[in-house]
């Protein structure tokens, strides 16, 4: 069946809701342009590079498995800004460019593309990233008001030692917090004044987007909300038990990718649960893990494993969620 | 959304549900008019659910207005009658609106007559008949429901042994986009309205009656609180959220008494009787003026019609005449649509008959409703949030695609009642009812096939 056809239509309804998938689709890329336009105020042009390495690489991927009519839909576009957002600016562009293949490659089109994939495809690129290239991904740069200078590895070849020898390198507030136990300014955090991931810095942009995509109906506000709500109540519990040992609440609601992924990555439609019982238990799972991976877990952060894992339960958690149809008992 | 919703807050309602533009501007302020009588009616046989009329008469026989021209062919089946003096021209197959050929009896109008309607009063007034007396009454007025699914109103009517009638609800919601003929009968038929509620509640004898009105006709809301006030009736008027589907019977049972209607069982099993006001208004047609079922009002109305407007039009007038009446249609290639655009039919032509369940003809530029992309199920969970009765068409969308009928059957669609809501959210136009309509028509063959 291919996948855009025209439906001419002779049963009921013959009325339709204004809202149609790349309507969707494109509202929330037009959301994420001002996030865009962050990490090239933080980052300088590397931001845009590996943006459009990925974007490049998720496109043409899709085009190649299911054909051009598919791009119309603008899910591919928005997996490569998403992927591009999760990694640090100084990363390689060839690494960025095999990050959106395996996304949309492994994590879309081998299940039989959009809207069939369990794992959200952005961090399915990322994870790959992760484990193929762990020392480029955890390579970090400090904002430095560079705008036209690529970064250090950026333009990097395969095979060839990257050459970080320009970079300026600064470890995340996480990494700080983790390793030397210290605390990022909470202003810095709020304005994305610190070093991490192209998309992931500014806290308050990213709420500002996630109000709107919440009004326009185009996220579930429940999913983030039961994020934050998790990871404020575990963190404070354990942060009033030893205040000298853990990171502050606010500190980790605001560091690292927990606003981006609480609002762009979790609230996936495909790879969130159906009803408003599966997503309460969902978001709050995530919350919990991404507590629980930061603070006795070997690494820094924990957000996208924290979300991959809780895209695997989803089907579980849909089919003990399901709902008494009306009439039944 | 609802440009035209005066009541706000919390009024009554269900849970889940959309809000279609209304449309209903257009006509909602065009009093009834009367149609004109046309040359020739063709009444079908086969314009109630269940069994056809049985004609009664032959061709070249002379008829009079309000006469019987076919008598019912079943219990649950309803009488004919000739909408006008005239002749029987031909008793023969004639395009039925449900797209089919259907015998039908043709009658062609008597040019010399005033059409004044000359039937007896019943011998006996309603008050002093008996239940069966009064059952057989609405079945031989040739009443049917006239909400749109033209179900004889005389078997709803029926109280079967060991169940009680304690609500007796009068639809006046009239959700569905553009129709606007039920509000304006509860406007301009508020007494007749009150007098057919008072005869079946003679009978039924309900410890409430509720007439359910969406907020957005305010104008019936008034009119009908006035009039039941004076008529010593326990009415309630209860005026509900504008939103779709709330005319469904059982979506207003669960709006006005919080109850649901268990799964299979019908409205008397949670002790309530549900009736269209339009069918109200003919039972005190007929019991008070002796006026059979021959003519009713409906809405013609749409983007593409010269005019809009509430017409009361004979059964068996040709649709062409109607629209004709409302100045035609100003497009090239109309799209005719039957009853409201949420869950009616489309109508090839305008060559049938008005029939006793035509609430609506609607007349709207191709460009509104040819065509529109499909897209992937992005899973947004929008149709689940829309579906009043809390299925997951999502899921049995999937399922009706691949031709799982049993697993389909499983995720409850024969509960399903077709409201639309579902198709009419979907933001990547999957045809979802369509599939269950397609999906329950399966699996009933399927069990009937195995019930032989």
């Amino acid at each position: 069946m291919p996948e855009s056809s025209r439906t001419i239509i002779s049963t009921a309804p013959f009325l339709h809701d204004q809202a149609t998938t790349p309507r969707i689709m494109w509202e929330v890329v037009l959301s994420m342009m001002p996030l865009l336009l962050a990490g090239f105020y933080f980052f300088g042009l590397s931001a845009v590079l590996v943006t459009a390495v990925c974007v490049l690489a998720c496109m043409g991927t899709e085009w190649l498995f299911q054909g051009g009519a598919k791009l119309r839909d603008g899910s591919a576009l928005i997996t490569g800004m998403l992927l591009a957002f999760t990694l640090p600016p100084g990363f390689p562009l060839w690494m960025a460019f095999v990050g959106g293949v395996v996304a949309i490659g492994m994590g879309k089109a081998i299940w039989g593309g959009l809207g069939q994939n369990i794992f959200n495809p952005a961090l399915v690129g990322r994870a790959f990233l992760q484990a193929a290239f762990p020392g480029a991904i955890t390579t970090w740069e400090l904002p430095d008001g560079q705008y036209l200078t690529g970064r250090g590895g950026n333009f990097s070849l395969p095979f060839l030692k990257a050459d970080v020898v320009d970079a300026i390198s600064g470890a995340t507030p996480l990494a700080k917090m983790k390793f030397s136990h210290e605390l990022t300014n909470w202003s810095d955090l709020l304005v994305g004044n610190t070093s991490g991931c192209i998309g992931e810095t500014s806290t308050a942009l990213i709420l500002l987007a996630g109000l709107y995509l919440a009004y326009r109906g185009l996220i579930n506000w429940r999913i983030p909300i039961g994020i934050f709500i998790a990871v404020a109540t575990l963190s404070a519990l354990v942060y009033g038990s030893a205040p000298d040992r853990y990171p502050p609440p606010h500190f980790m609601l605001m560091a690292g990718g927990l606003m981006l992924g609480a609002v762009y990555m979790a609230t996936d439609l495909v790879t969130s649960p159906l009803t408003s019982n599966g997503i309460w238990i969902y978001s709050c799972g995530i919350g919990a893990l991404v507590v629980l991976i930061r603070l006795w877990g070997g690494l820094p952060e924990g957000v996208m494993y924290a979300i991959l894992l809780m895209n695997a339960a989803t089907p579980l958690i849909n089919r003990y969620t399901r709902r008494r149809v009306y009439g039944h008992s | 959304m609802h440009s035209d919703q005066s009541y706000t807050g919390s009024l009554q309602t269900f849970r889940h549900g959309v809000h279609p533009e209304s449309y209903k501007e257009r006509s909602s302020a065009s009093p009834i008019e009367r149609m004109p009588f046309v040359e020739e009616y063709t009444m079908h046989l086969n314009q109630h659910l269940g069994a056809p009329s049985k004609p009664i008469v032959r061709e070249g026989q002379r008829v009079r207005r309000g006469e019987l021209i076919a008598e019912a062919g079943g219990f649950v089946s309803v009488a004919l009658h000739a909408p006008v003096d005239g002749t029987v021209v031909a008793i023969d197959l004639f395009s039925h609106p449900n797209g089919q050929m259907q015998p039908a009896i043709k009658i062609r109008i008597d040019p010399y007559s005033t059409q004044r309607m000359e039937v007896p009063l019943p011998e006996i007034p309603v008050e002093q008949m008996d239940y069966q007396a009064f059952i057989n009454g609405v079945q031989q007025a040739g009443i049917v429901g006239m909400g749109g699914a033209a179900f004889p109103a005389h078997v709803k009517f029926a109280i079967p042994e060991g169940k009680v009638c304690r609500y007796l609800m009068l639809n006046g919601c009239e959700c569905e986009p553009f129709l606007t003929c039920d509000h304006r009968i509860m406007v301009e038929y508020a007494d007749a309205l009150i007098d057919g509620t008072r005869i079946l509640q003679h009978f039924v004898q309900a410890e409430k009656i509720f007439i359910g009105i969406e907020a957005n006709k305010p104008d019936a809301i008034a009119i009908l609180r006035e009039a039941a006030g004076s008529s010593g009736l326990p009415i309630e008027v209860a005026p509900l959220q504008v939103k779709y589907p709330q005319g469904a019977e059982k979506m207003m049972i669960t709006a006005i008494l919080g109850e649901e209607v268990p799964s299979g069982k019908l409205p008397l099993d949670v002790g309530t009787m549900v009736s269209n006001v339009g069918t109200i208004v003919a039972v005190a047609d007929y019991f008070r003026r002796s006026k059979p079922l021959i003519e009713r009002v409906l809405t013609v109305t749409g983007t593409a019609v010269q005019r809009a407007a509430n017409l009361l039009v004979p059964i068996g007038t040709p649709m062409r005449q109607v629209v004709e009446y409302c100045g035609g249609i100003t497009v090239p290639s109309p799209r005719i649509l039957l009853g409201g655009p949420m869950m009616g039919m489309v109508q090839k032509n305008l060559d049938v008959p008005v029939v006793k369940g035509t609430s609506g003809i609607l007349i709207l530029t191709d460009k509104e409703v040819q065509s529109f992309d499909t897209y992937s199920c992005i899973r947004c969970g929008r149709c689940l949030d829309a579906c009043p009765l809390f299925l997951n068409p999502a899921k049995m969308g999937l399922l009706a695609k691949n031709g799982l009928w049993d697993e389909l059957e499983e995720n409850n669609v024969l509960d399903c009642f077709e409201c639309a809501s579902c198709s009419f959210v979907c933001p990547s136009g999957i045809p979802l009812v369509q599939s269950f309509r397609v999906g329950k028509s399966m699996i009933r063959e399927k069990k009937a096939r195995e019930n032989k």
